[in-house]
């Protein structure tokens, strides 16, 4: 069976709404981090006195899913709708080809 | 009148008291900071710090002159004592402590006042905004509320009583605040995701601090190292551990009980306690405690579901818990504590000068807050754009990041 890493980097205050929305769908495994990032803005630049100060790493949450291939689609869909707010720094998401899952309690392989 | 000894166990009393109300004004910083996203606590923290340079300032200019100098018209202090010139060490009248011991003790009390009201505008605050603020609010409605109370105002002569700042501390930063919340408007993103306090552990130490400071701050307000001061400390304990007690009830009869509502039920007895300290008994407190933690849980509630972003209840626990406490004054004081009787012991004496405090002060000062705000949001802005809201006010406003 054909398995896919989903890697998606969401604002902070977007995760309840993206838990909730792909629970909705049927997706529930999930291993989130704490990262920061940037994008091609480079952050934020904020004017002080005149003077610029860029803030360019700002705190996203990266969401990482395993799901099987015909899951792809509808998951990426949720995600991408329930995370985005339409300003800059809304994240990104990526699909990587798994190789191999093994769940660790049973030995069971490709779940 | 007469002009008493100086009595060193009570100057040494006050003394240690107003240190023990200058250390909640970070107490409030802590307690507030932990409540907040991490991106925000060095500011809320460091707001308390800017209460105490910009009041103090304030305080020995002007500030201790208009509260405390000769009466205009019931209505406020001359500048008699600008700069606090011509005070020295001489009893300040009717106690047996130096003047200048009573300036630095109400100075902290019009410290911490601000630091309290800066729940209003937590998470979105722009500091010269809240410094211009601060500075005007303190001489508009602080000075004039300690004049009126405790300065030979308009309230002492009709026979209002506060005994350690439930109206001129507590109702005044209480309801200044939710009229200040409405002036700056709520948080981005406020009702639409959750916004969860970041450290609990810095909230409780803060509340810690608290308690422990108000024992200066209500015992302290007998001036004097006696049983009233006892008395005062004992009361106050009292009502605190009641009111935490109800919110125990409430918030386990939904679940569990929390550690913020433990304590924020503390504060909302403490608040409550603070304008009674002098006048009631134990059992006084218990009822004040009691009735305190019941209505400022409810009005709490009722500020989260009317969607107003009073972000860190200043109103629903020092303006309610204030307002309940003075309207309290008239109900449970005894005469052998503080030498007025209550409704509950027979007399109605007190009634009409504290219900009269407590309409007036609340319409004043959020009427005076409210156009106050409104100046300083056209002159310099009260909050920051949403770029800078967004990347934490640590960041926007100080360049500093709480945790790295």
């Amino acid at each position: 069976m054909t398995m896919k890493k989903i890697e998606a980097i969401v604002r902070p205050e977007k995760l309840d709404c993206v838990k909730k929305e792909l629970e909705k769908v049927g997706v529930f495994g999930m291993t989130i981090t704490e990262v920061k990032g940037r994008g091609e803005q480079k952050g934020i630049t904020l004017q002080f006195r005149g003077r610029k100060m860029e803030v360019d790493l700002l705190p996203k949450i990266k969401l990482e899913i395993v799901v099987k291939e015909e899951e792809v689609d509808k998951t990426l869909k949720t995600i991408q709708e329930s995370a985005r707010t339409g300003k800059y720094g809304d994240g990104k998401i990526f699909v990587i080809p798994v190789e191999r899952s093994i769940r660790v309690r049973t030995g069971e392989v490709g779940v | 009148m007469i002009e008493l000894a100086i009595d060193s166990g009570d100057t040494a009393w006050i003394l240690v008291a107003s240190a023990l109300v200058l250390i909640m004004t970070p107490g409030v910083g802590l307690f507030y900071g932990g409540m907040v996203r991490r991106k925000n606590v060095i500011t809320l923290i460091t707001l308390s710090f800017i209460s105490m340079i910009i009041v103090s300032i304030q305080w020995i200019t002007v500030g201790y002159s208009m509260a405390f100098g000769p009466d205009i018209g019931g209505i406020i202090g001359s500048l008699k004592y600008f700069f606090l010139d011509g005070i020295g060490f001489e009893a300040f009248e009717g106690t047996q402590i130096p003047h200048i011991v009573f300036i630095v003790y109400q100075m902290m009390f019009a410290i911490i006042t601000l630091a309290i009201l800066v729940s209003a505008v937590a998470e979105r605050s722009k500091l010269s905004g809240f410094i211009l603020f601060g500075l005007l609010w303190i001489t508009v409605v602080y000075c004039a509320f300690a004049h009126w109370v405790w300065g030979g105002g308009w309230l002492s002569e009709i026979g209002a009583l506060d005994f350690a700042g439930g109206m001129v501390v507590h109702i005044s930063s209480g309801f200044s605040a939710l009229a200040l919340a409405i002036v700056v408007g709520r948080r981005r993103g406020f009702g639409e995701h959750s916004i969860e306090p970041h450290n609990l552990p810095i909230t409780l130490l803060g509340a810690g601090l608290l308690w422990f400071g108000w024992f200066g701050f209500n015992g302290g307000s007998a001036l004097a190292a006696n049983g009233l001061a006892a008395n005062a400390i004992l009361v106050t304990n009292t009502s605190a551990v009641v009111a935490a007690l109800v919110w125990i009830c409430f918030t386990w009869s939904k679940g569990k009980p929390g550690s913020l509502g433990v304590v924020t039920g503390a504060l909302a007895g403490l608040a409550a306690v603070t304008p009674a300290a002098g006048f009631i008994d134990v059992k006084g407190a218990a009822a004040i405690g009691l009735i305190s933690g019941i209505l400022c849980y409810f009005a709490m509630n009722l500020r989260i579901k009317k969607g107003l972003d009073e972000t860190l209840d200043a109103w629903a626990i020092h303006g309610v818990g204030g307002a309940w406490g003075c309207l309290a004054v008239a109900i449970f004081s005894k005469e052998s504590i503080g030498g007025y009787s209550g409704l509950l012991y027979g007399s109605t004496e007190l009634l009409i000068p504290q219900v009269l405090m407590v309409v007036v002060s609340i319409v004043y000062a959020i009427a005076a807050t409210f156009v106050l705000a409104k100046i300083v949001d056209v002159l310099v802005g009260l909050r920051v754009n949403e770029e800078e809201e967004y990347v934490g006010l640590d960041i926007s406003q100080h360049g500093e990041v709480a945790y790295t």
